[in-house]
């Protein structure tokens, strides 16, 4: 029997996306690289080589910053929000009674607007009434803007990337988990392996590509965080959380600098280009696909 | 009864989970004055189930939800039908080229968004469609997003072509085969990808900014910012918007629940 029907109709059913894709995707993309080499207000188009690159890498300080403000996000939420993810997997994954209410219990904040979430974080931050502070208190700490001293500003934007860590990442981690098959944890314990090199050496090597998934996906969610700071910050103070995101923003719909805010997205694509690259290069040292010999 | 200490933990991590919706209801029931109360107050002394109606009236909720209804129904019902025809395509064709063009489809999914933002300002505005809902909806009928195809291929792979094949030699088309044949045994896939849908875009917040201008064409996310910029100081009433905001995602993913998590898991996101 044939396995596959006559291909022009399958063509047919892709152009949808295709479309789409030379649309929305691959023309804006070229459009953006040859915008990027311009200075465009809307209005007047003027041809000026590289200098919106000159200018961003060696006369913007502000560039700077904001790469900094997200790299040191993405390097504290990314391995954070991994690691709490997995472990609430890990937990969820013991058959312990009322998994499915837990479950659905962690997972209730991904469910919350990022704009309310915003607000919502915002009030619990608030230095004088907040709900933190007024915790911490009982301790004997707070006291802490949360908000408005930069010392802080990040660090509360990274707690609360981290109330999200029960959402999709969480259930891919978990069905990942329940696709292992109970038969590697019994030839390793037949060979007296303690839960600590079970999990190492069976449930980790078996997971690693779900978690290079999520690592690839969470690096890149965290380069274009925007809401947030958009609503809660609006970049400040004294710019530590002005997000790369933020920043291309401003520069396009607040400024009109639109040929150095394409500019600033191909600067954003090429860093994420080069770090997912970095990824996938270093993942055939650690991600285990089945099926496949490794020692 | 190892599992004690784990099923306490758990219990412990759902509290502090939860606490933020708390904290949020309790404060949007409290009056001006004992939101400032301290120490706070869990359970207001009198429950001003009013603010809801101030929250709601002070500015046009109706009219923003109806809206945010308009343009969220529409993207998820695009995004499920030309996202199971795109992967109806892939999944059960074999054309030149394909391959290639389902790791384009895979790629995107690494492609930051900020990339192709002004150019598609730029072609809406040439098109005039600037606070329109054009930009907002008529992207989700081409494919319906890299991510809602990928999940609904692994899922019709899932599925055997015997079926296809038999409804063929009965005469189908390969339209019917897919609308009667796929479709209906993609229940838990197919609600995955609306929830995941109607969730984005109920939730899209940098669309519409860019987009619309006129209030009265305003979605919920950029009316409650409004909200903040108007009552901001007026935190109880603050909550109460929010929650309006919060309320419909929550119910929904109650309402398809059951398939949700089956359709993440059923599609070999599990690491296969």
């Amino acid at each position: 029997m044939k396995k596959h029907h006559p291909g022009r109709w399958g063509f047919v059913f892709i152009l949808p996306w295709l479309i789409g894709f030379l649309l929305f995707t691959a023309g804006p993309m070229i459009a953006s690289l040859v915008l990027s080499f311009t200075r465009y207000d809307l209005n007047t188009i003027h041809f000026i080589g590289t200098k919106n690159y000159e200018r961003i890498l060696f006369d913007e300080p502000l560039f700077w910053k904001s790469l900094q403000v997200t790299v040191t996000y993405a390097f504290f939420s990314v391995p954070l929000g991994i690691a709490g993810s997995l472990g609430l997997a890990l937990m969820l994954n013991q058959k312990v009674a009322g998994e499915r209410l837990f479950r659905t219990l962690f997972y209730l904040p991904s469910l919350v607007p990022s704009v309310a979430s915003a607000l919502l974080w915002s009030w619990i931050f608030n230095a004088d009434n907040g709900l933190l502070n007024y915790t911490l208190g009982l301790f004997g700490w707070g006291g802490v803007e949360w908000l408005a001293d930069e010392k802080y500003t990040l660090g509360a934007f990274v707690v609360m990337s981290l109330w999200g860590i029960g959402g999709g990442r969480m259930i891919i981690f978990l069905a990942g988990l329940q696709g292992i098959s109970e038969s590697y944890y019994e030839a390793a314990r037949l060979d007296g392996a303690s839960a600590w090199r079970q999990f190492r050496n069976v449930t980790l090597p078996l997971l690693s590509p779900v978690m290079f998934f999520n690592l690839i996906l969470g690096v890149i969610g965290a380069f274009q965080v925007f809401t947030q700071a958009y609503i809660m910050t609006a970049g400040g103070p004294n710019n530590a959380t002005l997000f790369y995101a933020l920043s291309i923003f401003r520069n396009a719909f607040e400024y009109f600098k639109l040929g150095k805010a394409s500019a600033l997205a191909w600067v954003l694509f090429l860093i994420l280009l080069a770090i997912t690259g970095i990824q996938f290069w270093a993942s055939r040292r650690w991600v285990h696909y089945e099926g496949e010999a490794k020692s | 009864m190892k599992k004690a200490p784990l099923l306490v933990f758990l219990i412990l991590l759902s509290v502090v989970a939860l606490v933020p919706f708390i904290w949020t209801v309790s404060t949007a029931l409290k009056d001006d004055q004992e939101v400032f109360a301290f120490p706070p107050r869990w359970i207001p002394e009198t429950i001003q189930w009013g603010n809801f109606q101030k929250a709601w009236t002070a500015l046009p909720f109706t009219q923003w939800v109806l809206n945010t209804l308009v343009i969220t129904i529409a993207c998820t019902i695009g995004q499920m039908l030309t996202g199971s025809l795109v992967a109806y395509g892939f999944s059960r064709f074999k054309f030149k080229g394909r391959d290639t063009l389902f790791g384009i489809v895979i790629a995107t999914m690494m492609l930051p968004g900020q990339v192709t933002m002004i150019p598609v300002f730029m072609i809406w505005r040439e098109l005039r469609a600037i606070d329109t809902y054009w930009p907002l909806i008529l992207p989700a009928f081409f494919g319906g997003g890299a991510f809602n195809i990928f999940l609904i291929r692994q899922f019709f792979l899932s599925i055997p072509n015997e079926l296809d094949e038999a409804a063929m030699i009965d005469g189908a088309s390969y339209l019917r085969v897919w609308w009667q044949i796929l479709l209906p045994l993609s229940a838990p896939v197919l609600a995955t990808v609306g929830v995941l849908s109607f969730i984005g875009h109920w939730d899209d917040f940098n669309g519409p900014l860019i987009y619309l201008n006129s209030p009265e064409k305003y979605t919920v996310s950029i009316g409650l910012r409004m909200f903040q910029d108007s009552y901001g100081n007026e935190t109880n009433l603050l909550m109460a918007a929010s929650l309006i905001h919060i309320l419909p995602t929550i119910v929904l993913f109650f309402f398809a629940q059951r398939y949700f998590m089956r359709g993440i898991q059923l599609s070999g996101l599990g690491g296969r």
